[in-house]
């Protein structure tokens, strides 16, 4: 399946990356699942990640969990905790 | 509904009208104005910068007002959000509702504020002295959000 995934602030400048198209196996892939599969790129990865930084998914523009199920064609971001009013 | 995600400056009076004039119905309206503060944690602050994440931004807004409207008989709701750089003393957000009575407009103008602090996906970055850094979401605001869960 094919995905694309965006990066916002802390994440974006960190991995120097704002946005990707990734094409996966046709298996079943969580917001979790993802996140790991990307953190094995590098330890900046995997800080940034899967450290404390307690990083939120969305799909299709939507805040979901790490047991949120991703689909063909979805749109999926990564960022840190907003700070934002 | 008025949700707008914009880099200019708004017009605070200009938007409170726009809920008011016309509408003998309204009796009340609410509004909250966060303005970039000179002062953060102990640093003085030279400029404030906003990214956002486009398209999901005016849509989380949005659903902020519709859960208002269905929580409390509001009758409309303006959201102005702005992103960019932005300087102390500069206006950064608008939450204004309106309503028949008072009760129901302050109501949901903090709620609106409290979803927006820590469900919208905006991220502030403060330029300083001593250089830049992003700020850290406080637990406070989700507190101040949890609350209204009950």
């Amino acid at each position: 399946m094919k995905i694309k995934i965006f990066y916002f602030a802390r994440l974006k400048e960190t991995l120097k990356f704002s946005t990707e198209d990734l094409e996966l196996p046709d298996e079943t892939l969580t917001i979790l699942k993802l996140k790991a599969l990307l953190a094995q790129r590098s330890d900046t990865w995997q800080e940034m990640l899967m450290g404390k930084l307690k990083v939120r998914g969305a799909i299709n523009h939507e805040l979901v969990d790490d047991l949120a199920t991703i689909q063909d064609g979805d749109e999926v971001a990564f960022f840190p905790p907003v700070t934002g009013g | 509904m008025t949700v707008r995600v914009q880099t200019q400056d708004f017009d605070v009076g200009f938007e409170i009208n726009h809920l008011r004039v016309s509408r003998p119905d309204v009796g009340a309206v609410v509004s909250f104005v966060g303005q970039v503060r000179d002062l953060n944690d102990g640093n003085t602050i030279a400029t404030l910068t906003l990214e956002h994440y486009p398209g999901m931004t005016e849509k989380s807004l949005e659903t902020i007002v519709s859960q208002a409207k269905s929580r409390w008989n509001i009758m409309d709701a303006t959201i102005i959000h702005r992103v960019g750089t932005l300087q102390p003393l500069d206006q950064i957000v608008l939450v204004a509702v309106s309503s028949a009575h008072r009760n129901e407009a302050f109501s949901a103008c903090e709620f609106m504020m409290d979803y927006l602090k820590t469900e919208a996906p905006f991220w502030k970055k403060e330029a300083t002295a001593e250089g830049e850094q992003w700020l850290e979401a406080k637990e406070t605001d989700e507190t101040a959000r949890k609350r209204w869960e009950k």
